[in-house]
């Protein structure tokens, strides 16, 4: 059984490179050490100038995404001994500038997050003496799967559109927009359309699928992303045949 | 350069031409290019197609087939044009070569037809 | 330190990898995609097929075996079977992925996307068969 294993990982230093470079690194390979184990092995035993982001090591904070011998994986997430004998390329995720080895420059996907206006919003907001908003089980169904995602970007990563037009405001933001719109307490859907209808919104996704395939937490952004192109499109066609827009958001959480 | 206005109804032809290709083009295919060129089934006789074709539900229905299906490809060859060959730069010459594609095949199926 | 970080496309130090034209060659994933999106030149060219078979058989029986001839002919029977392949990709990914966009609700309850799928292949059969009798049986003259 190999207790070691060999990490080649991606070095990047901008104030002394034009380019990345590859280093190798024999870490152990205990029986459950994840990649981000052996990466924070490096950095403590071998290579302190290793820079790359974690954080909670238990798939929920969604910092620690990395492309594993090509694949956009939360290395906390991913057993070394998967890759047994190695050895295993670690490179920085995918289709993000990288701004030192295996950190990436992620402001483009917070931009647009915030677009997507990703909280609850009230046209009238409810006196407190009314109490709380409430919400059958079958409300929280409708928006419980888009509500997991933990902003991890591998889904960004996976996508072809994305990494060829990163105007293309991408699978997460768009499943994150379709959490509130089918949310029953949220009155937000027609703001979240104006953003979401422009054609680097969801126009520019061709359906590939990779997202849903990569996303650790089952959101199924894909699926976020064909559900809300019919609503806008019947949206769109109701708006032309009634100019009022009678009842978007009933439209929005329906379909 | 299509007007925002635009994707949300060509998407939706899109689609209705991908459910009406997946549900009648793979029959067609089946019989008239494959079963009946190689004799595995007997063609129809030229009177009782003829009688098929000429109507005028057929017509109308086969018009509908074309002409959203030819919708349906030119949107899809368009997004293939932009991802596979990234010449999306080119998407007002890309717009007119589909659509102005399918445009022209509908119209040579309502002369065809009528 | 600016209270919203600007995204700057052109920032001198960052690492950007262009995509390569080859991109979808990379994964099995992204190939079976092209292959899909693909299948709209052959749903083209299918149509024009059917364009001229209708044009043929509006100009007679002569025209019509004529036809019939030539598209037994190689060249058209070999583009024909590929084009019968892309066909029958293009229904099946079309009837498997349809559930995703086409979300249905009984009351409060949404059906299962199986479901979904199951009516549209129905629909298939059906539309299949039906089309089928009135080409090969049905209202014979």
């Amino acid at each position: 059984m190999a207790d070691r294993i060999t990490m080649e990982v991606a070095r990047y230093r901008p104030e002394a490179d034009d380019a990345a470079t590859f280093e190798r690194y024999e870490v152990p390979c205990g029986p459950e050490w994840v990649v981000l184990d052996g990466l924070n092995y490096v950095k403590d035993r071998l290579d302190g100038t290793l820079s790359y982001r974690w954080s909670c090591r238990m798939g929920i904070c969604g910092s620690c995404g990395m492309t594993v011998n090509g694949e956009p994986r939360l290395t906390c997430a991913t057993f070394l001994s998967d890759y047994a004998p190695g050895p295993v390329r670690v490179e920085p995720l995918g289709n993000f500038p990288v701004v030192r080895d295996l950190v990436v420059e992620i402001s483009d996907f917070l931009e647009k997050l915030g677009k997507v206006k990703p909280w609850l919003v009230r046209r009238d907001e409810r006196p407190l003496s009314e109490g709380e908003y409430r919400q059958t089980p079958d409300e929280l169904e409708e928006y419980k799967q888009f509500s997991m995602c933990i902003n991890c970007m591998l889904c960004y990563a996976a996508c072809p559109i994305y990494g060829l037009d990163p105007t293309f405001i991408g699978p997460a933001a768009i499943a994150l927009a379709q959490r509130y719109n089918l949310d029953s307490r949220d009155q937000g859907a027609d703001e979240r359309l104006e953003v979401l209808s422009e054609h680097e919104g969801i126009w520019g996704c061709t359906f590939v699928g990779e997202c849903t395939t990569v996303c650790p937490k089952h959101v199924d952004p894909a699926g976020a992303i064909q559900r809300y192109k019919l609503t806008a499109a019947l949206a769109s066609l109701k708006s032309l045949v009634l100019p009022r827009g009678a009842g978007k958001e009933e439209a929005a959480r329906n379909a | 350069m299509v007007r925002r206005g635009g994707e949300p109804i060509l998407w939706l032809m899109f689609s209705a031409g991908g459910v009406l290709a997946a549900l009648v083009l793979p029959i067609l295919v089946l019989l008239f290019g494959v079963a009946f060129p190689l004799q595995w089934l007997a063609a129809p006789d030229w009177p009782h197609v003829l009688g098929l074709v000429r109507h005028p539900l057929t017509r109308a229905a086969l018009f509908v087939v074309v002409a959203l299906s030819l919708v349906h490809s030119a949107h899809r060859f368009r997004y293939t044009l932009y991802d596979g060959l990234q010449v999306k730069h080119l998407d007002e010459l890309i717009n007119a070569f589909c659509y102005g594609g399918a445009v022209v095949g509908s119209l040579w199926a309502a002369w065809v037809l009528w | 330190m600016p209270d919203r970080a600007l995204y700057t496309p052109h920032h001198p130090r960052w690492l950007r990898h262009r995509v390569s034209t080859w991109w979808w060659l990379g994964r099995w994933s992204y190939f079976a995609f092209i292959l899909r999106e693909l299948s709209s030149i052959f749903i083209a060219w299918f149509v024009v097929f059917l364009l001229l078979l209708v044009r043929a058989i509006g100009a007679g029986d002569m025209a019509y075996r004529q036809f019939l001839d030539w598209s037994g002919r190689p060249l058209v029977l070999v583009v024909n079977v590929v084009t019968l392949l892309f066909v029958l990709l293009h229904a099946v990914t079309w009837f498997n992925l349809a559930p995703k966009a086409m979300v249905v609700h009984v009351g409060s309850k949404r059906l299962p996307g199986a479901l979904i799928a199951i009516a549209n292949y129905g629909a298939w059969v059906v539309v299949t068969g039906g089309i089928a009798w009135l080409l090969l049986g049905g209202t014979n003259g």
